[in-house]
């Protein structure tokens, strides 16, 4: 029986309470007026020293060439929607900055739950003992969907303008927002079925994983092999499931705030994202409690199947990345590549960074057979990945919602601490409420006899 | 000069295992062991070292990189730039994504074929290569340990028969 250190729940509440001021912060310090983004404006382009000529040149100075009045009008209406532009860009910024949290962590606890179905399906002979630690951490997909969907309904009652097709009147030909290729999309993209899906997507997760729990206790506590059968037959039904729903999800969630923006493999390379990283937390939290001396049944080749996983899905991820960034920059067609020309001119430094995270030091660390066994290696390679994902995640929310106003400040670091603190803390406290070895699973003694 | 060694034959894997083993506990040197298929765990028991041969093949692969990508620079950047369909062919950097499926492709191949091919030196195989089989049976259903022997014959030889041996030979090898 694991318990939950004291250590650990203070370390995870230290990092709930810090994450909380970060984003309390984060909304206080957005703009309220275009006044303040106009002083905020002209303190950034021009470093502060000569503020005041730019107040006195709205237009960004170099317009004002011609002297007439008419001309200074226009000039002055552009810049006004320039700032509300802005402003409604930075009003969005904590929004987006909690919603990229909030997503990334809750579908780390879906990935982790899939790898765990995965491992039933496939009857796994290495995994069992892991079982107990998937549970566990995969505990955090309830509150982090019911997180999750109070932030979809906020952005449906429009607290924030992170999903533009919900704007008003956009698919109204009459009013002035119009969108003609927004209303060709509404059929699909309207907030009731959107949330319709939404609680039908998380709900049906949620379902699966409570079952699948369930039968996992019992098998421990009775012995009886048929709610290992059913298990079975269970993770069988829920990766169908999830595959259709996750394609789905990820055009709803993420792809829809680029609205004018598609790509067909864009679930796969979600997929891809958050699935290495739930390995990824699996391996660290297996590291973390073998080095405290809670899974004496785990060895070291556990360990190395668990680094080769997230060697493999690296790759992989990497591979789904460099297929949709190379056939748009390939074939280049305007209403595709300016995804891309974007992010690579507004987005430059995490768009590659991202790579080398993901890509470069994953597979200079991990490809050693070694490595893959030391759990500092295993350590600094998760941390990462798991960094590089959340840049993945960044890079595909954010270039939508705040467009050319981002920058990793106190509502994106409070965020990610928020919820990271609260998985830890759900995670753990999960794993501690039942044995940490799965017993009376029919390949328990396979895997803890398992050696590579 | 003739050295003598001796020729024991099992029929089964783990008594083989067994066999290596107490071997090795007596200090009797095994030449070679000749098996009809990979024994799992064999070559830790006999105490062989672990092959460098995927260090050779990462190695192998970063050739096959640098080939690729000094031979797409050199073509399609330095020798004849041209305006192919509006790729930018100004710098290596500007026209990378296309030019990596070469690179990945390369690097797998150069070390796939030259793995393969230092495999095959360094254990000494080719087509018409004399076969080094001491006994057919070692190919379809038997396994044998060829150790070198030092010292009292018949002792050496009642040893190996206590180890479980099917038969065991005393060979004069040249």
């Amino acid at each position: 029986m694991y318990t939950f250190s004291s250590k650990l729940k203070t370390f995870s509440f230290i990092l709930m309470a810090l994450g909380i001021i970060g984003i309390v912060y984060g909304f206080l310090a957005t703009p309220k007026t275009t006044e303040e983004v106009e002083v905020i404006l002209s303190e950034q382009h021009h470093g502060g020293h000569d503020s005041h000529e730019a107040h006195a040149a709205p237009a960004h100075g170099d317009a004002n060439a011609h002297g007439d009045a008419h001309n200074a009008d226009v000039q002055h209406h552009e810049h006004q929607k320039h700032l509300e532009h802005v402003l409604h860009q930075m009003q969005n910024k904590p929004w987006a900055a909690v919603y990229v949290g909030c997503i990334f962590f809750m579908l780390i606890a879906l990935g982790i739950f899939t790898f765990n179905q995965i491992q039933y399906a496939s009857s796994a002979g290495w995994s069992p003992v892991l079982f107990r630690v998937m549970e566990g951490l995969s505990a955090y997909l309830l509150p982090g969907s019911v997180l999750f969907f109070l932030l979809l309904l906020a952005s449906s009652a429009h607290l924030n303008h992170l999903f533009v097709w919900m704007a008003e009147g956009i698919t109204d030909p009459n009013s002035e927002n119009y969108d003609a290729i927004i209303a060709g999309k509404e059929g699909f993209l309207n907030v009731p079925f959107f949330l319709i899906r939404a609680v039908l997507f998380l709900g049906g997760w949620n379902i699966f994983r409570i079952l699948s729990r369930r039968n996992s206790l019992a098998l421990g506590e009775t012995g009886d092999l048929t709610y290992y059968k059913r298990n079975f037959k269970l993770s069988a039904g829920y990766l169908v499931f999830f595959i259709v729903t996750e394609s789905i999800m990820s055009w709803d969630w993420i792809m829809s705030i680029d609205t004018h923006w598609y790509s067909t493999l864009f679930g796969w390379y979600v997929f891809a994202s958050f699935f290495v990283s739930a390995v990824t937390v699996i391996a660290l939290a297996t590291v973390y409690l073998k080095n405290n001396g809670y899974l004496d049944f785990v060895n070291t080749s556990h360990i190395h199947d668990l680094a080769k996983y997230m060697f493999g899905l690296s790759i992989f991820w990497t591979y789904l990345w460099f297929s949709q960034f190379m056939l748009i920059w390939y074939s280049n067609i305007p209403e595709e590549v300016t995804y891309f020309i974007f992010r690579i001119e507004e987005y430059n430094v995490p768009f590659f960074l991202m790579l080398l995270f993901n890509f470069v030091l994953p597979i200079l660390l991990l490809m050693g057979t070694d490595f893959k066994r030391l759990s500092w290696i295993i350590t600094m390679s998760g941390i990462c990945i798991l960094v590089g994902h959340y840049l993945d995640f960044y890079n595909m929310i954010m270039p939508g919602t705040v467009g050319t106003s981002w920058f990793i400040g106190a509502a994106e670091i409070g965020s990610v601490l928020f919820f990271g603190g609260l998985f830890i803390f759900v995670g753990f406290s999960a794993m501690a409420k039942a044995p940490l070895l799965a017993k009376n699973n029919p390949m328990l003694e396979e895997s803890k006899h398992f050696h590579y | 000069m003739s050295t003598k060694v001796i020729h024991v034959l099992y029929n089964d894997d783990d008594v083989l295992m067994d066999a290596v083993k107490t071997t090795r506990a007596a200090h009797h040197h095994i030449e070679e062991v000749y098996t009809p298929f990979p024994v799992h765990g064999l070559d830790k028991a006999m105490g062989l070292k672990p092959t460098r041969l995927a260090i050779c093949s990462f190695i192998y692969g970063l050739c096959g990189l640098s080939f690729a990508t000094y031979m797409m620079n050199y073509i399609m950047i330095q020798d004849w730039p041209q305006d192919i369909g509006g790729k930018p062919s100004f710098s290596y950097i500007q026209n990378m994504p296309s030019f990596v499926p070469i690179m990945f492709e390369l690097t797998v191949f150069f070390a796939a074929h030259l793995m393969v091919i230092t495999f095959f030196l360094r254990s000494r195989l080719w087509p018409f290569k004399q076969a080094e089989n001491p006994d057919v049976r070692t190919t379809d259903d038997h396994f044998l340990m060829e150790v070198a022997l030092h010292g009292d014959e018949n002792e050496a030889v009642e040893f190996f028969k206590n180890t479980g041996a099917v038969e065991v030979k005393v060979i004069d090898k040249q």
